[in-house]
């Protein structure tokens, strides 16, 4: 009975030791890491000028539908009355230019209402309930227009995954992490104040 | 929705004054009292609830470490691993997981100018320090993927040792690939592949002052969710055993852990009761009452053990290495310069988004072709030691299987049990400190 009794206090002593080391080890990793939390920690966002308007947005998302929309910097806007984010590639101004009927717009849900406001221009707005984020509008927008319309993550929707499943499957990488009291990367923001 | 926006409002002025050159079409003068609207920008989810997420872990992990060790209730145990799987499983959608953290850890490490989210940090660091002092009470009723598998055992089998050995190594396999892929910043694949998020997401959910949605999991990640738990009927907690990477990391930790849990309350007396009442094969026998070699060839085998070693490590080392650039791929750069470099060399005709999104950085070629390279070479060194790691953790599971200890009672392995408390009642001790009627006949499983 001797044998095993000191067997077991030797084996007791290594479990020990290796229980200070485990302490120690992941008190120390806490302590480093510590230093370098951010409280309030991160979000995703997009950067606008690296999208491509490749469309996984509206597809890829955790959320259906998806957590990113369509923003618009009015002050960036021309208020064109031929709008290249709102009228298809093409589009031939006729007698129901002024209210285009759905099958008119570029957006697949219809999510831009357009609105005159004087002479030639015409404020456009997205209803983001029924916006996809699927970037149609914005890519017509970049190409041809003043570029004001962009997708951003609206934080009232984003659940804020670990790992943003649009990020991954992004093909311009154009998703990172950005502070969350910081949590829009908007077009025009530098020119700010 | 509009209660919680608020409303920043991009200077007009200056913007005019500034950007101008670039618009295509003249911003308009206009000329009634029309004003632009603002760009509106909700807020992301308050910072407070990082703080709710701690709270709720911590009292958990109390709670867990309390019920399973001092109060020995496995039912009170059922009701706190539901209660997990219903908050940090569908209440939060699976995230942040205490799994998932382990690679903001490893790209924290790796790259300095990565913050870890604080909520992120004490999910890492909370359960290894209860597993410490109380063993894996984190598994028993904390983890909500633990708590959805171990909620649907049904009619748990028998593994065979060998496989459980076997198949024991996977989740040391995974937890060095996921370390390899966060640390380079090449991908999160534990929260890619983790079975059992899509099924948190699948309820709808609503926020405070939002309008209802609905989250979806990927279908593929539900298909293979959908077979762990109708495997799981059978097999207690497949996730657990033999794949999960923190359960891997817990099980080291829990060996060394200062307190545990006990199957019997005061002393065991032999009665083999409680052998087959873990659905994990967690509980070890007394050695006397195992067949064993003896000791000669055990030393024998072990000193063996220890020339082999070194050349296992080289060679799954050497392995590594060589699949470092077929692993680099999982890296966006390596992907790109992929492609680029397909189109150069007229491999493949027209452009996808990938390399227009490059050649819109109106970068050099040469300078992508040079990054991907230092990518490829991090994914070599990387390799190494992945392989290292995975040669390291088969010899040392050889070592530990040629190592004889001496048991005198009827134990729970303290690596393998996760504290669920379930042999608790097939104990006669115990049946006799509860008040309970003795077990008649063999226990049901
Ligand atoms: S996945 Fe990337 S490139 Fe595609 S629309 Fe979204 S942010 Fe833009
Ligand atoms: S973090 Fe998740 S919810 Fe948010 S945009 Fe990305 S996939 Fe959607
Ligand atoms: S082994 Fe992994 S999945 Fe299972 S309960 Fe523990 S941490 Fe969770
Ligand atoms: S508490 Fe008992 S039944 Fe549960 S895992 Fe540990 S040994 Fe197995």
């Amino acid at each position: 009975m001797a044998d095993p009794k000191k067997k077991m206090s030797r084996r007791e002593m290594f479990r020990k030791g290796a229980l200070g080391a485990g302490i120690v080890g992941v008190g120390g990793a806490a302590a480093l890491l510590a230093a370098r939390t951010a409280k309030g920690g991160t979000v995703w966002q997009i950067d606008p000028e690296k999208c491509v308007q490749c469309g996984q947005c509206a597809t890829y998302c955790v959320i259906d539908p998806s957590a990113v929309k369509c923003v618009h910097a009015y002050a960036l806007c021309g208020y064109c009355d031929l709008c290249f984010g709102y009228f298809p590639p093409g589009f031939e101004p006729s007698e129901s230019f002024e209210q285009p009927a759905a099958e008119a717009q570029l957006c697949p849900t219809g999510a831009i209402k357009r609105k005159w406001i004087e002479g030639p221009h015409y404020e456009y707005t997205i209803d983001e309930d029924l916006c996809i984020g699927c970037g149609k509008c914005i890519k017509g927008c970049n190409n041809f227009g003043n570029g004001s319309l962009f997708l951003q993550v609206r934080h009232n929707r984003c659940v804020n995954c670990n790992e943003c499943s649009i990020a991954a499957a992004c093909p311009s990488n154009a998703i990172r992490r950005v502070p969350a009291d910081h949590p829009y990367l908007l077009k025009g923001e530098d020119h700010k104040g | 929705m509009k209660r919680f926006a608020i409303i920043v409002g991009l200077v007009a002025a200056a913007l005019v004054s500034t950007a101008q050159a670039a618009e295509r079409f003249a911003l308009p003068q206009f000329k009634t009292s029309y004003v632009r609207p603002l760009t509106e920008v909700p807020p992301a989810r308050p910072g407070v609830y990082e703080f709710v997420d701690i709270g709720a872990l911590l009292v958990a992990l109390a709670a867990a470490s309390y019920l399973a060790i001092k109060m020995r209730s496995r039912r009170g145990l059922w009701w706190l691993a539901l209660g997990s799987l219903l908050y940090f499983g569908f209440w939060r959608g699976g995230c942040v997981c205490s799994i998932g953290a382990i690679q903001n850890v490893a790209l924290a490490v790796a790259d300095s100018t990565y913050v870890v989210p604080l909520a992120v940090l004490a999910f890492f660091i909370l359960p290894l320090v209860f597993t410490l002092f109380f063993g894996r009470t984190f598994c028993a009723a904390v983890c909500p993927l633990g708590a959805i598998q171990d909620l649907v055992i049904a009619r748990p089998v028998k593994v065979p040792a060998y496989l459980e050995h076997a198949l024991g190594l996977l989740g040391y396999v995974y937890l060095g690939a996921a370390v390899l892929f966060a640390a380079t910043g090449s991908a999160f694949i534990i929260c890619e592949y983790d079975p059992f998020v899509s099924f948190f997401r699948l309820v709808p959910f609503q926020r405070p002052g939002d309008t209802m949605q609905a989250i979806n999991g990927s279908t593929n990640m539900l298909l293979v969710g959908a077979g762990f738990l109708a495997a799981g009927l059978f097999i207690a907690r497949p996730y657990c055993r033999w794949l999960c990477p923190l359960g891997a990391v817990l099980r080291l930790l829990g060996l060394a852990s200062k307190w545990r849990v006990t199957i019997t309350p005061d002393e065991c007396v032999q009665c083999r009761l409680c052998e087959d009442s873990c659905p994990f094969g967690a509980i070890r026998r007394p050695t006397r009452d195992e067949p064993h070699a003896p000791r000669l060839l055990d030393r024998r085998r072990l000193a063996t053990l220890i020339v082999v070693v070194p050349i296992v490590l080289a060679g799954s080392g050497v392995l590594g290495g060589w699949l470092g650039p077929t692993m680099a791929r999982m890296h966006y750069t390596v992907r790109v310069a992929d492609r680029v470099r397909m189109e150069e060399t007229g491999r493949v005709a027209g452009t996808d988004d990938m390399s227009e999104a490059f050649y819109a950085t109106k970068q050099p070629r040469e300078t992508l072709y040079a990054d991907a390279r230092d990518v490829e070479h991090t994914f070599v060194i990387g390799g190494w030691l992945l392989g290292a790691w995975v040669g390291l953790v088969i010899a040392l599971k050889l070592i530990q299987l040629s190592v004889r200890r001496t048991r005198n009672d009827w134990e729970p392995d303290r690596g393998t049990c996760v504290s669920c408390g379930r042999c608790f009642e097939f104990c006669p001790v115990e049946r006799d400190r509860l008040k309970k009627k003795p077990l008649s006949g063999k226990a049901p499983a």
